[in-house]
């Protein structure tokens, strides 16, 4: 899609125009509000208004906030998508732009699809740059002039000048903006009323002014009620903290930052006994090598212990979690993606640590993974990790990133849980002595690959064992010996195989007589589901889906790919990481695998992954065995542009998904 | 050289501590080191200063980077857990393990090259968290494990075996310790078990991080002539700060010096150290004077020991964090899991 080259015609635009006012039958539910401003301006609280007043009208809603590597001055934009069929994942095209921003007015205006609604800023003058999209000027500092004496708060309140604005246009009812902004003040009258008066000021200004326009409306519907909105680092805390945790350690990196920051905060709230103790240890380390080392430590010792990092933070922690695997040491870390190096996009998502997780470390490692794509999922397998550590005495691993870790989801209530915590395999002075003190550290004693374990401190003299890497025999004593090694690599294997019965399970959905199956994974999901949804209405198209949750893969993965003739494997990376591990996974099968990749830092949209499948659809008589032709460099372009397209390739079994 | 322990009380070595147990009891699996290397030296002394202090070898927790160094905790205490983590990484370990356990008693054993290198951040950083556990360098000024390259203890102008003389200033451990406020900062010579003994057994006393530089050394790669670090040279330039006694807090021994020849720091545990002046007036809980005065040994070529620096009274990381009493890996699920009212709070909450 080229929209530069839209030369509209007068005609043409006195159309659109025309269709604005005179439309009858509006949209209704169903749009992308993308509002741009300026990072460190304060319009997070705006937007978050903007995104709970639509969902306490009852209508399905995501917000997701792409941010800038930066405190203050660099552009931002916040997308809130409004959905009545429950499509949250993110859509390419803007039907409501809000121009805030003079740095990149004129490519957001740009971006728009022709006939969209754009709000701007009076000065940036957005009338001028396109004649094929329906504007509303609308002159903010003016407005804002009197709302406050501070230019800081005025600044804030211009914001929320805004919010008034689009719901006068779009139809977001009064008391659902003054319930979302009491929440999101938490009741603190003086700045609740400050905002009040600011979206007041913008409803009344847009009643009295703009022209009415109905395109795209909201409606009162009842979707959402009794769902809450949370983000998936927040959930994760809750998760943990109700999972047991007792030992935190993290150090600071975006995405991840606000798990241990939420983790904190639930902490302080929930976990101090009635003497006014904690009954927890959170540490800020020194890094992340000091992180993980600490929470292996604590696992060790026997605590539930954990901590949350991002790519650069997993690069650091590889060598202690190459012991942890070998020495067989407890601990949950983790992983809120995002792309690549600290001075890459550290604020831009991905699904790019996969590989780097899956094998982190020297020698033979291989870690359990579980990947969660939801807020509830993020609330679960938090619990669910802390188990596997404990029981499988191992690093265990969970991959989230940044679109799920950081923006706003919707969702069910968390259920409260229902079975207690599981411990693992631990002996007690009793057992000891019930057993003589005769024990072995790495003995296999019950065939699962997985050995018992004392704590120090334990009363007990046979209790004592040497912790060291992989250089000991069954009973801990220090071996170099060719069988002793081997013995134990072999049983950490027969570990990880047992582990496959332990870890949550695939998500599958087979339909009836379909050839294409797609494997995906965490929040890929959401635009998958929707693509699906476009196949199967638009091209009468049914697939299959296997929702990947875990590694290591369960029997139904082989099973999966051998039931459907053509399985497109999408993911948010170059390479087609996981695509690939599965292509080890299934043998001869692997013929049948096709590669979605899409990654540009933002998450990937329904309609890219339908046109990829629908262009490779067309090439099922490719010889095999599979090809792997690279996709051309993508079109130029450095800002985060909304509109993806997809690179074509003929004869390609990848595409890549590209943002001009 | 004066003597460099205080004798207090009968003197008379025990063969049975109050637990019943005999040094034997403390004694940990064969040592695979080179015959006569100083870190021998030095888990012999930590033997016998845990069986004198009549400490519960299930109470303790060994800790331990990477390098001949931190091979030993394997030979002393073999009923304690012991922990041999990654280069450098020790402190981290100990950390997680005590978050975990307050109640360990945490030892570690680290090396100069594991420490002074590439454990420097964890180190400083150990110090100032002031985690409530003993950490042992044993200093020889090289890298024993990987075949004899300079650490960074080195002493300028030191010579290696193959002829190579270090060009760059060493390390002192000990006033970086003191820099950072660790309050207790003691140096001690595997060749003088007696000093070393009694740091050990106030170490044990000690309720915070007490870091203790030992010149322990390689007698195969830094042991020769125009080493600074080897038997014969620490022996010549040891400089000691004051003679040192231990009164464990059941001894009812009365102690009586000339008033003003010695100092008498009561620990947190009811025990004392007694420190008896042999030069200046020399006050340990003065962080100023502590820096001093190790500049001005080194500045002479000589090697400072004793008990540089003690502030036992200094809060330590498990009470900075406010945990409660019981060990966090013991507390029941009923402790850790909020009620089911608290989930539902924050769920309306976010509604
Ligand atoms: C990450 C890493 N890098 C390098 C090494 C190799 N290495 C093992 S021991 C050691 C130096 C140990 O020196 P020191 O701590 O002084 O102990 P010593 O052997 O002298 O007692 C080195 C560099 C390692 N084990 N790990
Ligand atoms: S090489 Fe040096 S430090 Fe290592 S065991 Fe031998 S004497 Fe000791
Ligand atoms: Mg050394």
């Amino acid at each position: 899609m080229q929209i530069k080259e839209n030369n509209v015609s007068e005609t043409l635009m006195a159309d659109v125009a025309e269709e604005v006012d005179a439309r009858t039958e509006p949209i209704v539910n169903d749009l992308t509000i993308h509002v741009a401003t300026v990072n460190g301006s304060g319009s997070q609280s705006s937007n978050n208004v903007l995104m709970r007043s639509i969902f306490q009208m009852g209508v399905p809603v995501s917000g997701k906030n792409m941010f800038p590597s930066n405190i203050a001055g660099l552009p931002t934009w916040f997308t809130i998508r409004a959905n009545k069929h429950g499509w949250i994942g993110r859509k390419k095209e803007v039907d409501l732009m809000v121009c805030m921003n003079a740095q990149t007015a004129r490519e957001d205006v740009e971006a728009l699809q022709p006939g969209a609604l754009c709000i701007y800023d009076a000065p940036l003058n957005c009338k001028t740059m396109r004649n094929d999209v329906h504007f509303f000027e609308v002159p903010f500092a003016k407005l804002a002039a009197d709302l406050s004496e501070d230019s800081k708060l005025r600044k804030l309140l211009t914001n929320m000048v805004y919010v008034g604005i689009v719901a006068e246009l779009i139809g977001i009812e009064r008391d659902e903006i003054l319930a979302a902004i009491t929440k999101q003040f938490k009741g603190k009258q003086k700045a609740v009323a400050a905002n009040v008066a600011a979206i007041d000021k913008g409803l009344e200004w847009a009643k009295a002014n703009l022209p009415r326009q109905n395109k795209w409306r909201v409606e009162r519907m009842n979707a959402t009620q009794g769902k809450i909105i949370v983000d998936g680092n927040a959930a994760a805390a809750i998760g943990a903290m109700f999972g047991g945790v007792t030992v935190v350690t993290w150090y600071p990196i975006t995405p991840s930052s606000s798990l241990c920051e939420s983790l904190i905060e639930y902490m302080k709230q929930h976990r101090i006994d009635e003497n006014g103790k904690a009954t927890f240890a959170i540490v800020q380390a020194e890094d992340e090598l000091a992180a993980v080392g600490m929470v292996l430590g604590a696992g060790w010792a026997g605590a539930r212990s954990m901590t949350s990092t991002a790519g650069p933070g997993i690069s650091l922690m590889a060598e202690f979690v190459g012991l942890g695997y070998f020495a067989e040491l407890p601990g949950v870390i983790w992983d809120i993606q995002r792309v690549g190096p600290s001075t890459g996009l550290p604020t831009r998502t991905a699904q790019g640590d996969i590989n780097q997780v899956a094998f982190l470390s020297h020698g033979d490692t291989q870690h359990i993974t579980l990947i969660p794509n939801s807020v509830g999922e993020c609330y679960e397998f938090a619990q669910q990790a802390l188990d596997l550590a404990e029981e499988f005495q191992t690093p265990i691993f969970v991959l989230s990133d940044l679109d799920l870790g950081m923006n706003n989801w919707m969702s069910d209530p968390f259920e409260y849980p229902t079975k207690p915590i599981r411990r693992g395999k631990v002996l007690t002075a009793e057992q000891l002595t019930e057993l003589e003190g005769k024990w072995g550290r790495y003995a296999d004693v019950d065939g699962d690959g997985i050995p018992w374990r004392t704590l120090p401190g334990t009363d007990h003299p046979f209790a004592s064992y040497f912790t060291r890497g992989s250089g000991h025999d069954a009973m801990a004593r220090y071996s170099e010996r060719p069988a002793d090694y081997k013995a134990t690599v072999d049983r950490l294997q027969k570990k990880y195989e047992t582990a496959k019965l332990f870890v949550p399970r695939p998500v599958v959905d087979t339909r009836d007589g379909a050839k294409i199956g797609f494997i995906a994974f965490g929040t890929t999901h959401w635009s998958l589901e929707e693509a699906r949804d476009q196949l199967r209405r638009e091209k009468g198209v049914e697939t299959s889906y296997f929702r990947l949750r875990a590694l290591p893969f369960t029997d139904e993965l082989k099973e999966f790919v051998a039931t459907h003739d053509r399985v497109y494997v999408v993911e948010q990376n170059r390479d087609g990481q996981m695509a690939d591990l599965i292509r080890l996974e299934v043998g001869e099968d692997q013929r049948k695998l096709r590669k979605i990749l899409h990654y540009t830092g933002l998450p990937p949209d329904a309609r890219t992954i339908t046109d990829a499948v629908l262009q490779m659809e067309s090439t099922i008589g490719l010889a095999e065995p599979l090809l792997l032709v690279r996709a051309l460099p993508t079109l130029g372009g450095t800002a985060p542009a909304v509109i993806p397209t997809i690179v074509p390739q003929t004869g390609s079994r990848e595409v890549r998904a590209a943002e001009d | 050289m004066a003597e460099s322990t205080l004798k207090i009380g009968s003197g008379e070595a025990i063969k049975e501590n109050k637990l019943g147990l005999k040094a034997t009891d403390y004694g940990g699996g064969k040592s695979t080191l080179c015959a006569a290397c100083g870190h021998d030296a030095v888990s012999n002394q930590i033997i016998r200063a845990f069986f004198e202090m009549s400490v519960k070898a299930e109470k303790v927790a060994k800790f331990s980077g990477i390098g001949c160094s931190s091979k030993t905790p394997a030979y002393f205490l073999s009923r304690s857990h012991g922990f041999n983590a990654v280069h450098g990484r020790m402190p981290a370990v100990a950390t997680g393990a005590i978050l975990a356990n307050h109640t360990l008693i945490g030892i570690g054993v680290s090396g100069d090259g594991d420490t002074a290198s590439i454990g420097l951040g964890q180190f400083m950083h150990l110090v100032r968290r002031n985690l409530p556990m003993i950490y042992i360098i044993e200093n020889n000024g090289v890298y024993g494990l990987t075949k004899g390259q300079f650490s960074a203890t080195a002493d300028e102008g030191s010579k290696l075996k193959t002829g190579v003389i270090n060009d760059l200033p060493p390390m002192d451990l000990c006033a970086l310790a003191v820099e950072l406020g660790c309050g207790f900062v003691a140096r001690g010579f595997a060749g003088d078990p007696k000093q070393m003994v009694n740091i050990l057994k106030a170490a044990i006393a000690h309720n915070g991080l007490s870091v203790i530089d030992v010149i322990s050394p390689c007698v195969t790669f830094n042991n020769h002539e125009g080493s600074t670090k080897g038997y014969t040279y620490s022996k010549e330039h040891d400089e000691l700060l004051h003679q040192i006694g231990f009164v464990p807090e059941y001894e009812p021994i009365e102690i009586d010096y000339e008033p003003g020849t010695a100092r008498v720091v009561e620990m947190h545990d009811g025990s004392k150290i007694v420190l008896k002046k042999l030069e200046e007036d020399y006050d340990p809980a003065d962080q100023v004077m502590a820096l001093q005065r190790l500049h001005r040994a080194t500045a002479n070529g000589q090697m400072l020991t004793g008990i540089v620096h003690l502030r036992p009274e200094k809060k330590n990381f498990m009470e900075m964090l406010n945990v409660v009493d019981e060990p966090l890996n013991t507390l029941p699920l009923e402790k850790t899991r909020p009620p089911k009212e608290a989930l539902e709070k924050i769920m309306r909450d976010l509604m």
